[in-house]
């Protein structure tokens, strides 16, 4: 199944570093594996923890975040909160049994885009060799969703 | 099968696929995109999709302009290059046909699929996925109206060269206020340490004064030297400035600019700013003759009273008690609309190509030693001597891109070398008829007349030699080496190895970002390359603007340029500048976020998050507000509220959740989950 096995990778992009170094991988033909989806904020402080849960339970094998470099923020700072973001996710998807090797942290600035591309790249890899994403219960995918959890001790061996 | 998205629409959405020529179609096959786009996504609202060759063109836009007329379209996808290229053109279009222009959505399918992926069957599936996105997003879009921000009439810009002077004078000649902030004790930048400037050859001084003057009498221009920005707060049309004006140690109302004070000074300084080195100032001084403002500065750190307590020889002789040594260094606030950053460049440092030999062989001289050498008001009246401050040199070298086109050093060419050697070689000529050598390795001159002037210096008699220089050095081999400087050099045309001996070589260095390129870009919240030059908003299309609304940029802060380039960028910002004051306000992303008081729980989560403090907590009422006037958009409280109760447009938590359903959940190749394991 590895073999083939083909990661799907959600990246939120900072409007004025990550997305334009996107832009500037291309605009360069600088070659990376299609198994990356952008999606643009304009900061990557607006990235809600959640964004990255919904990912993975949307049918996400990996998320990557991307912003400014430290102290290069637009909005002056605002990366230093999706550094602390991401540090919490790991510590939250390690304690749901998740590998926190499904998310990873980037620093690109506009002029990176040589540097994005081997990122995702490396991703990608790093994502293969995990092999796909299973969640090991059912993942509401939107709260009307959410189905009622079992007790931990009347749920069994999971 | 694959979960749907549970939720219906009755939205109606028109898809079109762009071929961009062959920069799409050429790796994506668009039809198929928009033919699956058609059938696949029709429960979702999309009742036309289309593929054409160039949607930007006017006939792409009118196509989308009749759809939304005749089939009644109230949401608009485009599927083609990335936002910050196209994404105004094609919501001007929905305005047009009269739907809101924010009901419409560019998703890049050039620069995030068919430029970067060479399998053709994964890149046409990816494609399919980000119209999927894209799709989903817009169903959630809202009708928005631009916000309007007035437009503070004041500018400043920063660095007072030949490209800050244009912009300065350009925009205070059409009667707005501007500061001009400069570093150094006067204007000029470098171009005031130049004698000749090619390819003319008209001296830079009688070129570059009169607008030094101008600056200084302009009614309009507020013209601060000796000073520094500090800091930078507010967005465009309303910045608040803070400028270190530094203690002059003189009072510039009483201050005639006589020049006693620098008369009498008993302390000399060696001129390492003005001077390149070679040549002495006093401890109060002004950095040219010329110098606009008048006023000299008291150089504290070399000053002899500053240093032991007496002297005071200025304070005794100044017929205007102009000497103030209580002075002390005084904060300015300014208000301004735009700025324009001219900050210039630094030169590199050529004693890193240790192989050349500078400031270990005395009669290795720089490019600005020798515009200092060459210059009439110059520490040698223009006289081209060698070190010894006596002998002429009966030979010269000189050596092009030194520390540029080199990896070892900077990669780029510093554009003006091959001009300025070449000036270089025919005032050798003119003034000296010594023997020329010119070591280069490709000959770049490409503006207007500088070609012409390459080959009147190559008919002068300038011996060219193509290849890089391995080494110089004094060590001689020959009789006829004897203290001499000799070039080591592979004669690439030939084919052979040369030595020549020369008196006097000069490197012509590159030119680099300022040492504080990075910390003067994130004072101004702009982004250099990784070399360290301003980045601009577009290479092409909007080369004097920066990423940063209100921040403009001009001359060699942007890059190497020379002073024709530097000129019309300068003007370039300018009228940027003088557009946007003269419209008054501008329209700016209606990208903010605001709180349901409803909601929120006043747990104050968000409260610290803003830099740009826009949240006010009532404490009365126990709720948070976002004031929109302050807002930037980031989103960063947004996504920390944990009741939800703070939500950004264009951003919103429904869009983002909706894009991401869409890149995933209409996936044909990979579905994401099966329903066994789903819920």
């Amino acid at each position: 199944m590895n073999d083939t096995f083909e990661p799907v990778i959600i990246g939120f992009t900072c409007n004025w570093c990550s997305y334009r170094a996107a832009d500037l991988a291309g605009t360069a033909r600088v070659k990376y594996p299609p198994n990356i989806r952008l999606i643009r904020l304009m900061c990557s402080g607006r990235l809600d923890p959640t964004f990255v849960l919904k990912a993975l339970a949307s049918g996400a094998d990996g998320v990557l975040i991307t912003g400014c470099h430290p102290g290069e923020c637009h909005y002056l700072e605002q990366n230093y909160k999706t550094l602390r973001r991401y540090l919490m996710l790991r510590r939250v998807l390690t304690q749901m049994g998740i590998e926190p090797e499904r998310i990873k942290l980037v620093w690109a600035s506009a002029a990176e885009g040589v540097k994005l591309a081997q990122e995702i790249t490396d991703m990608v890899e790093q994502i293969r060799a995990l092999g796909p994403f299973k969640p090991r219960y059912p993942m509401p995918l939107n709260p009307s969703e959410v189905v009622e959890v079992q007790p931990v001790a009347e749920r069994g061996t999971v | 099968m694959m979960s749907k998205i549970n939720h219906s629409t009755t939205e109606r959405v028109g898809v079109y696929v762009c071929h961009c020529g062959s920069n799409i179609a050429g790796v994506i096959d668009v039809e198929a995109v928009a033919q699956w786009a058609a059938e696949h996504l029709k429960d979702r609202g999309v009742v036309i999709a289309r593929d054409y060759k160039f949607m930007c063109s006017s006939l792409g836009q009118e196509l989308i302009e009749k759809d939304i007329q005749e089939l009644g379209l109230t949401r608009v996808v485009v599927a083609a290059c990335s936002p910050h290229l196209h994404e105004a053109t094609f919501r001007v279009a929905c305005q047009r046909a009269g739907l809101n222009p924010y009901l419409c959505e560019l998703v890049s399918i050039r620069e995030q699929a068919s430029w970067v992926h060479t399998d053709k069957h994964a890149a046409t599936e990816k494609a399919k996925a980000i119209v999927s996105g894209g799709v989903e997003r817009v169903l959630h879009h809202t009708p928005l109206d631009p916000l309007h921000v007035p437009i503070h009439p004041a500018t400043l810009v920063v660095g007072g060269g030949i490209a800050g002077i244009q912009a300065a004078l350009e925009i205070a000649d059409a009667g707005f206020p501007v500061y001009l902030v400069e570093r150094e004790p006067s204007i000029g930048g470098h171009m005031a340490q130049f004698d000749k400037t090619f390819p003319t050859l008209d001296c830079a001084a009688c070129i570059l004064t009169p607008r030094m003057v101008s600056i200084g009498s302009h009614p309009n221009v507020t013209l601060m030297t000796w000073s520094e920005v500090t800091n930078v707060a507010g967005y465009v049309g309303n910045f608040t400035v803070t400028v270190k004006k530094k203690a002059r140690y003189i009072n510039t109302d009483l201050c005639t600019g006589c020049g006693i004070c620098q008369e009498k000074c008993p302390k000399k300084v060696i001129d390492d700013t003005f001077e390149a080195g070679l040549g002495y100032r006093k401890a109060v001084y002004t950095p040219f003759p010329q110098a606009v403002p008048k006023y000299p500065v008291i150089d504290h750190v070399n000053c002899t009273y500053f240093q032991k307590g007496t002297c005071r020889a200025c304070e005794k002789l100044c017929p205007t008690d102009a000497i103030d040594f209580n002075q002390e260094d005084e904060i300015v606030t300014l208000q301004v609309g735009n700025i324009v950053l001219a900050t210039g460049y630094d030169l590199f440092d050529a004693r890193r190509v240790a192989q050349y030999g500078y400031a270990r062989l005395a009669n290795v001289f720089t490019s600005i030693e020798f515009e200092r050498l060459s210059n009439a008001a110059g520490p040698t009246n223009g006289n081209i001597v060698l070190r010894d401050g006596v002998t002429v040199p009966k030979t010269v070298g000189i050596i092009h891109c030194t520390g540029s086109r080199d990896r070892n050093f900077n990669n780029y060419c510093s554009a003006i070398c091959c001009m300025q050697s070449l000036k270089f070689a025919h005032l050798v000529k003119e003034r000296t008829g010594a023997t020329v050598y010119n070591f280069y390795i490709d000959i770049r001159t490409t503006a207007k007349a500088y070609d012409e002037f390459y080959q009147r210096v190559l008919e002068e008699g300038a011996i060219f030699v193509r290849g890089r220089v391995a080494e110089v050095t004094d060590a001689s081999r020959m009789p006829n080496e004897e203290g001499k400087l000799i070039i080591q050099v592979e004669d690439t045309l030939a084919g052979l190895q040369r030595r020549i001996p020369v008196d006097m070589v000069i490197l012509s260095v590159g030119l680099e970002p300022r040492r504080d390129s990075h910390e003067v870009a994130k004072l101004f919240g702009i982004s250099c390359s990784s070399d360290g030059w301003i980045i601009e908003k577009h290479p092409k299309l909007d080369p004097v603007a920066t990423m940063t609304e209100g921040v403009f940029v001009a001359g060699c802060a942007q890059g190497p340029k020379d002073i024709p380039n530097s000129v019309a960028q300068g003007a370039a910002a300018a009228a940027r500048v003088l557009g946007r004051i003269q419209q008054k306000e501008i329209a700016l992303e209606p990208v903010r976020a605001s709180v349901d008081e409803s909601k929120c729980s006043g747990c104050r989560i968000c409260n610290g998050l803003c830099p740009f403090n826009a949240i006010i907590f009532h404490e009365d009422r126990m709720v948070t507000e976002v004031n929109p006037a302050l807002c930037q958009g980031c989103g960063t409280c947004v996504a920390a509220c944990p009741a939800g109760a703070i939500s950004g447009t264009v951003f919103s938590n429904e869009q983002i959740f909706a894009q991401m359903e869409g890149l995933l959940l209409h996936n044909i190749e990979h579905p994401p989950l099966t329903e066994g394991v789903l819920a």
